[in-house]
């Protein structure tokens, strides 16, 4: 059993670094399905992420603080919603805003929280599973989000394309006048995409303060939140797809940082680009097909919809 | 329903000029309440934020010298956005920028040469057009999405200046800290005004406003990018080429940007250091849509961010005001011009209740 044991802390670290980009690229997956871009995963994070740290060191209550981070989330999510959606503003420009408002705010909000430590997320042990060698420790002893993560991307998958409530919302991004003029609700439902991916990456940020990191610091984020957008690209849309990618992705991250502890002779910032490299050269190698993008894209995606009636 | 939104026949040319007022009175009011709620008299903190800063000639100076960079980024980014062409990179171009026109200097640090600072600058140029170029490439050649890419770059630049002051291009007399040499006076940015810092980068900013405003005019180029982003199927009739204007507007926007980036480091900031900007790429995504995507906007657009830097200075030292307060109002700023920008296009009416409408 020792040849593999070495790769326990490994797989632990992959499965950290994944679990804040599967939060943040379901959540965003749904609000695209519905037919909006929202290009402020990046500032959702952050406020996630400074709600659910101050949450915690207030009341050290993790439930409470991990319920902040969806809220904070969610309610960035609504304030893009009014803008885009009742306002009918630009969508990328939007998105952009609230990033730049997002890291404001969380740098102001957290400004008093700068190195203060937390514990960490307390890891879950199911009996006697968890001591299963190499698996138990993987599989059955991680902590709370983890699980939800992955359960929440099941569930988005599930409820997209088994349930009626998924089809309308697929049609809803995939046709707005269609939808509309079968009498749903474009912009009620568009609401509640957008601000199911606000809440979902107020988790994403909260496991980021909390789990991954327990700490917080301005900007933590690092550009998470876009390559949790360009996942969805790399995922062609596809609720497995982006697990399977968050988890490449956490990868990739994970082994830049053993290999700077394994003292390799590479600049430790060289092998820290590797991941915004490795998203730049996924974007390439699917975007090129441009036709598979168009099959799977929601048609809508980032049209305004404004019912002439 | 009490309340419509209703297209108007055509865009309103008054609201195009009223909506940027309106979003910055709407900021100011949002920001009395921010300033009472962290403690401190609004009115106190409004007068340190926007009128203490500038209030003496060294203040005023200072003004212009945080403007410069943001107004040749914006005026940059402006051309992409208007010919929906998103590039967000301008951080990485203007930091890329910086370290191919600083390296000049770094590799010939002893010549003392009247060239010296053009190459930096036609070098700085250089450096933001290829990191605008990438974006360029992979869009043109690949499809790939020219936000995501650009963002991505802006890390990645950001890294290979820290690898290099770090490394490298660290100074060898500069006990271990991680900066290059000081650049020399023939690698400097002169001076304009005795005592200030006000240097020759803001004329080159002011060139940019001049030549881009007549380019957009008044040449081919110009009209393609206008035509391009206002109506892409009627360019694509008209025979302009779609990945012709992607390539433009990134390197041009690269390139100025990258001129930024010189101009800062060879000018207020002296020398490389991991951190070169506190964010100016990204501040002038704001400052080109608070300008209207135009070049006059966009000067006053940069004189008032350039103004929140400074207040946010000011209001720490006189009041303990957290510095981040900058960022949120900058934030805030562009989502209220971006709310009210509904008026623009669209207009509210008024319905009696039990009133059909024609």
């Amino acid at each position: 059993m020792s040849g593999v044991e070495w790769i326990i802390p490994i797989l632990l670290t992959v499965i950290t670094a994944a679990t804040p980009l599967v939060f943040a690229g379901i959540g965003e997956l749904v609000t695209e399905k519905s037919g909006v871009l929202n290009l402020g995963v990046e500032g959702m994070l952050l406020v996630g992420a400074v709600a659910a740290f101050v949450t915690a060191t207030v009341t050290g209550n993790y439930f409470l603080a991990v319920a902040a981070g969806a809220l904070a989330g969610a309610f960035l999510a609504f304030l893009f919603g009014v803008l885009t959606l009742s306002l009918m503003a630009n969508q990328v420009a939007t998105g952009l805003a609230l990033t730049l408002f997002g890291v404001g705010v969380s740098a102001l909000i957290g400004q008093d929280f700068v190195g203060i430590p937390v514990d960490a997320l307390p890891k879950l042990a199911v009996p006697g599973l968890s001591d299963i060698p190499v698996l138990g420790p993987v599989l059955f002893g991680q902590d709370a989000l983890v699980y939800l993560s992955l359960f929440m991307a099941a569930l988005v998958s599930w409820f997209l394309y088994r349930t009626k409530g998924g089809l309308i919302l697929r049609a809803v991004g995939d046709s707005h006048n269609a939808a509309h003029s079968i009498g749903y609700s474009v912009i009620g439902i568009r609401y509640l995409a957008v601000m199911f991916g606000g809440a979902m990456s107020g988790v994403g940020g909260a496991y980021l303060s909390l789990a991954y990191t327990p700490m917080w610091a301005e900007n933590m984020t690092a550009g998470r939140g876009w390559i949790a957008l360009a996942l969805i690209v790399f995922a062609t849309w596809k609720p497995g797809l982006v697990v399977v990618g968050a988890y490449m992705f956490g990868g990739i991250t994970i082994l830049q940082l053993h290999a700077q502890a394994a003292g390799l002779d590479v600049p430790s910032q060289i092998l820290s680009m590797l991941p915004y490299l490795a998203t730049v050269v996924v974007l390439v190698l699917i975007s090129k097909d441009e036709s598979r993008i168009r099959k799977h894209a929601p048609a809508c995606i980032g049209k305004i919809f404004h019912p002439a009636a | 329903m009490l309340l419509k939104i209703e297209k108007r026949p055509e865009p309103s040319r008054k609201m195009v000029y009223v909506t940027p007022v309106l979003a910055l009175l709407l900021t100011v009011v949002t920001s009395m309440a921010l300033f009472e709620f962290l403690g401190v008299n609004p009115v106190e903190a409004l007068r340190n934020f926007f009128i203490v800063p500038i209030n003496n000639k060294y203040g005023a100076t200072e003004l212009l010298v945080k403007a410069t960079p943001l107004i040749l980024c914006a005026i940059g980014l402006s051309v992409g956005f208007r010919a929906n062409v998103w590039n967000i990179g301008a951080e990485g171009q203007l930091t890329f920028g910086a370290i191919v026109g600083g390296g000049v200097f770094v590799y010939f640090h002893d010549v003392d040469s009247v060239f010296l600072l053009p190459i930096m600058i036609a070098m700085g140029a250089l450096g933001g057009a290829i990191w605008g170029g990438i974006p360029a490439f992979l869009k043109t050649r690949f499809n790939a999405n020219e936000i995501l890419t650009s963002l991505m770059l802006v890390y990645v630049a950001l890294l290979l200046l820290s690898f290099l002051v770090h490394g490298p291009w660290r100074d060898p007399d500069g006990f271990n800290f991680p900066e290059s040499r000081v650049f020399s006076d023939s690698a400097t940015m002169p001076v304009l005004l005795e005592g200030t810092r006000l240097h020759f980068g803001t004329i080159l900013a002011l060139l940019a406003v001049f030549g881009t405003w007549i380019m957009l005019a008044k040449t081919l180029v110009g009209f393609q990018v206008k035509v391009i982003g206002a109506a892409p199927k009627a360019g694509a009739y008209a025979g302009f080429s779609q990945k012709k204007i992607i390539w433009f507007s990134l390197l041009f926007g690269g390139a100025l940007a990258g001129i930024a980036g010189v101009s800062e480091v060879a000018g207020p900031v002296g020398q490389l250091l991991p951190s070169i900007s506190p964010g100016y790429g990204f501040t002038a995504i704001i400052v080109a849509f608070l300008g209207r995507l135009h070049p006059a906007g966009i000067i006053f657009a940069g004189l008032l961010m350039a103004l929140t830097y400074l207040g946010g200075e000011t209001a720490q030292i006189n009041l303990g005001l957290p510095v981040a307060v900058t960022g949120v109002f900058q934030g805030m700023v562009l989502f209220y011009l971006l709310a009210c920008d509904v008026l623009v296009n669209y207009r509210f009416r008024f319905n009696k209740i039990g009133k059909v409408t024609s």
